[in-house]
């Protein structure tokens, strides 16, 4: 192998260097490993294991945020499948609404999912789903949509629901909570996109991320679930990081403790229950001026 | 946050006088909070009140009655233009659009030039444009609603997608109204709703990229009420009026004449292929190139080599039967199937037969060779597999109808659909490991890249499983059947469509990034060669497309239809039409 990886860095085309304006870093030992996985991914069983953890931080006296993690295995004909679905949402509009919001979310979102796995998870069922996970992942969402207008209407959520089935993670994603990829060496990686007028402007290079990050109006969301008329959530499916995490978590804790910490606080940790424990924890250190919502995953075998 | 309804005004008794009477719900709390906004409701329809203009509807009366305030107004016949733009199909016409602008310029100039303050409108959006029956615009809802959706905490605001990015600094200005109308016109002339799309992105939709028979004209005026900075756009709206009577003097929408039809990109005219080839009869299948050789079936039986750089006859073997698949190489000798019934394994380098293998029925899949074993599909409802060296059956797995499609291979699975719309994952001891349904036959090829398999089906969708359990991460409506086989590059699927179009779909959320119309067809399949798709149609061209942007490069014409896929080595790509000819050209 070592012997591949020489050929390959050395094959180089120092002509092409022109070109290339991007920043380049020589890929780490697990990122090459990942590729040659990808490319002859195996069958073998895997296991699929989560934590979480939540805090009411130290400034706000209400928690508005839900969450829910659910972690199992679907015993089929086809073998033995890893099946998890983890939500996590952060509710908003004053008084008790932003509660009632990303509860409501929750509810009618995993409902949703549930019922249309319900006969894979507890009875024989051989032909396949005619729906796929992303089609099944938009209804939950406008189904939802419709739930909070009806339930607490004026008010919205955020909402980051991830279903893993297999090595297949499929997400719905609407607001500013967020999903990473946590590998265990050191690299962490965003796989949504804030739906956040910052972040918008961030992206047009109109403000740095230093100025994003002492932005007035970091709080304000193009797209909310609950807001507006037509709601177009980001849906798209990513294989499962391997070796390493699923996170979700609220802008309670994405938006006080730096990517590096977060990453350390896991990776140090010597199971996900104490890292959930520990980015909390970093989380209210750090000033606590939001609720905190974190979910681990992590696929294992 | 409210409803209007259509009423009938009872104080004339012997006529119909309809009005419609808008209704908004009171639902702050706070009983200070409450009579504040039933102040401002007050306010601002005795300011409404005041207003005369034939764009605008008549305020008759309003009231309030416990938490529900009401607005009666002029009653307008007609329909709004998100509804006209929804119910069109195809694109608007620039003309018709262009009027509509233009008498929208002329109620917020209106508007803007109120004394003592200007009024701005706030909401420009068509769903706000009421188009009635004489065809003239009228404003609605006037940002009054708004003084009700209090209750909402400041973090939120929904730009909505026609707001200006000044907006969240609460700033209305007259400037606001005109990026608004600008969003209002690029949303009629495009068909893409900015609500849809993230805020301030117009610049990443070019009105003539999406409908190119908007006039440059047009797009500039629009693109100038889009600026980011409102300093960079027009000063007021009577400029902005101004400009568009000066697209439409120029484009002579004015004098109705008609829209002007744009040509679209260069066509043939220009490329001469490198050298062609003339077989008996048509080119159906695809080429295969090895050490200099392009082999190709041809359905007169025979299977062609030709020397690549010149399209020189080398050799033909004829076989019983038409030649619709694609050759394989392995170890010197070509492998193709043939309607006789048979596979022929062929010397490359003198076109002798080495061994042949019968199936039961016509092949017309192309054989696939991994791991010791060639693997292919017949019409017979097997697929086989057959040990290279010695030429003889390892297993054949029997299916519920023809196997036309090339089977694929990946991590000790074969993977194949057949014409019933069963899709079976085999492993390498012939026995099935999971199986798939389709609606319809699937005819189409597998690609799989690590995490997912993507083929198309005569049901008209591109399908995404996963490799391992069959589970279907998603589904892609196509306009119609597909039996063209998916090319993937980067995070893009290629594949194309009977209804004529190629498409290219974000491989991991399934959302189109484009579509491209050919005139007929597209049953081959797609292929991408440094940054440009290669894809031919029943049409009779050959496409060149940017594949980013799916953009035209170039096309070329040949005297039939194109069902195969086009093979591109060392930038000359190849094509076979049923013209019976083979094209090499410059990539």
């Amino acid at each position: 192998m070592d012997k591949l990886f020489g050929w390959l860095f050395s094959k180089k085309d120092p002509s092409t260097k022109t070109q290339d304006t991007t920043n380049t870093a020589p890929l780490s030992e697990q990122q090459i490993q990942a590729i040659v996985n990808n490319q002859n991914p195996h069958f073998d069983l895997q296991q699929l294991i989560s934590s979480c953890g939540q805090s009411v931080g130290k400034q706000r006296e209400l928690n508005e945020d839900s969450l829910l993690a659910l972690t199992t295995i679907m015993a089929g004909n086809s073998g033995i499948l890893p099946f998890g679905l983890y939500i996590i949402a952060d509710g908003m509009g004053g008084h008790q609404f932003g509660e009632v919001a990303s509860n409501a979310a929750i509810r009618t979102v995993a409902g949703h999912v549930l019922r249309k796995f319900h006969p894979y998870l507890f009875q024989v069922k051989t032909d396949t789903m005619d729906e796929s996970f992303q089609e099944i992942m938009q209804t939950a969402v406008s189904e939802a949509q419709r739930a909070i207008q009806r339930e607490a209407p004026g008010s919205g959520t955020t909402l980051t629901a991830a279903l893993v089935l297999g090595q297949q993670i499929t997400v719905a994603h609407v607001g500013d909570s967020r999903a990473y990829f946590v590998y265990t060496d050191g690299r962490i990686e965003p796989i949504t996109r804030d739906h956040s007028l910052v972040k918008r402007l961030e992206e047009l290079g109109h403000i740095t991320p230093e100025e994003a990050a002492n932005y007035p109006h970091r709080n304000v969301l193009y797209r909310a679930l609950g807001q507006g008329e037509i709601l177009d959530p980001d849906i798209f499916t990513l294989g499962f990081p391997q070796p390493g995490y699923l996170m979700l978590c609220s802008d309670g804790l994405w938006g006080v403790v730096a990517e590096q910490d977060l990453v350390r606080a896991i990776v140090d940790a010597p199971n996900l229950h104490r890292a959930c424990q520990n980015l909390v924890t970093a989380a209210n250190t750090a000033g606590g001026p939001d609720n905190i919502s974190v979910i681990l995953v992590q696929l294992v075998g | 946050m409210g409803s209007v309804y259509r009423a009938r005004d009872m104080h004339f008794p012997n006529v119909t006088k309809l009005v419609a009477v808008k209704e908004m719900i009171n639902t702050a709390p706070d009983p200070l909070v409450r009579q504040t906004i039933v102040q401002n409701f007050e306010r601002e329809a005795n300011l409404l009140a005041t207003l005369n203009h034939p764009s605008i509807p008549r305020i008759y009366d309003y009231f309030s009655v416990e938490s529900r305030s009401y607005l009666v107004l002029e009653f307008i016949h007609g329909k709004d233009m998100e509804t006209i733009i929804n119910e069109t199909s195809g694109f608007l016409l620039e003309e018709q659009v262009l009027t509509w602008a233009v008498e929208l310029c002329d109620v917020l100039d209106y508007l803007h030039k109120h004394k003592p303050d200007p009024i701005i409108f706030r909401d420009m959006k068509p769903s706000n444009v009421m188009i009635n029956h004489s065809g003239d615009v009228m404003l609605v809802d006037f940002g009054i609603a708004k003084t009700f959706q209090s209750g909402i905490k400041g973090t939120m605001i929904g730009t909505e997608g026609y707001s200006p990015p000044e907006q969240y600094r609460g700033d209305a200005t007259p400037s606001a109204d005109i990026y608004s109308l600008g969003a209002t016109i690029h949303h009629a002339i495009t068909r893409r709703d900015p609500r849809l799309e993230p805020p301030f992105s117009f610049s990443e939709r070019p009105i003539r990229r999406i409908n190119p028979s908007v006039s440059p004209d047009m797009e500039m005026v629009v693109n100038t009420a889009l600026e980011y900075n409102p300093e960079n756009r027009f000063a007021t709206t009577a400029d902005m009026k101004q400009a568009l009577l000066g697209v439409a003097r120029k484009t002579g929408a004015l004098v109705r004449m008609g829209p002007q039809t744009t040509p679209l990109a260069n066509t043939s005219g220009g490329i001469k292929p490198l050298w062609t080839f003339k077989c008996e009869d048509e080119i159906r299948g695809s080429a295969t190139i090895f050490q200099g050789t392009l082999f190709v079936g041809s359905y007169d039986n025979n299977l062609y080599a030709l020397s690549a750089a010149e399209g020189k006859f080398q050799w033909k073997y004829p076989t019983d039967g038409g030649i619709v698949s694609r050759p394989a190489v392995f170890d010197g000798n070509i492998f193709i199937g043939s309607e006789d019934k048979l596979l022929h394994v062929v010397s490359s380098r003198s076109g002798k037969v080495v061994w042949t293998y019968y199936t039961n029925g016509p092949i017309r899949s192309s054989p696939r060779i991994a791991e010791g074993h060639v693997f292919f599909g017949s019409d017979d409802k097997f697929l086989h597999a057959v040990n290279l060296n010695t030429g003889r059956m390892a297993w054949r797995f029997e299916t519920a109808d023809a196997v036309r499609s090339t089977p694929f291979v990946m991590s000790d699975l074969v993977y194949v659909g057949s014409e019933t719309g069963d899709y079976y994952a085999v492993d390498f001891r012939g026995e099935l490991k999971w199986r798939f349904r389709a609606k319809r036959a699937i005819t189409s090829s597998t690609v799989g890249i690590g995490q997912a398999l993507y083929f198309s089906s005569v049901d008209g969708t591109l399908y995404a499983l996963d490799p391992r359990n069959g589970w279907v991460l998603w589904r892609f409506r196509l306009g119609k059947a597909s039996i063209s086989t998916p090319c993937i590059v980067d995070d893009l699927v290629f594949v194309g469509a009977a209804d004529g179009f190629i498409y290219a779909v974000e491989a991991k959320s399934s959302k189109e990034m484009w579509r491209f119309r050919t005139e007929h067809q597209v049953n081959g399949s797609p292929v991408v060669y440094k940054d440009s798709l290669y894809c031919g149609s029943v049409d009779g061209n050959l496409y060149c497309l940017e594949y980013r942007t799916g953009r035209l490069r170039w096309k070329f014409g040949t005297g039939g239809a194109i069902t195969g896929t086009p093979l591109v080595y060392d930038d000359i790509v190849y094509i076979g039409s049923t013209d019976h000819q083979v094209y090499a050209l410059l990539a």
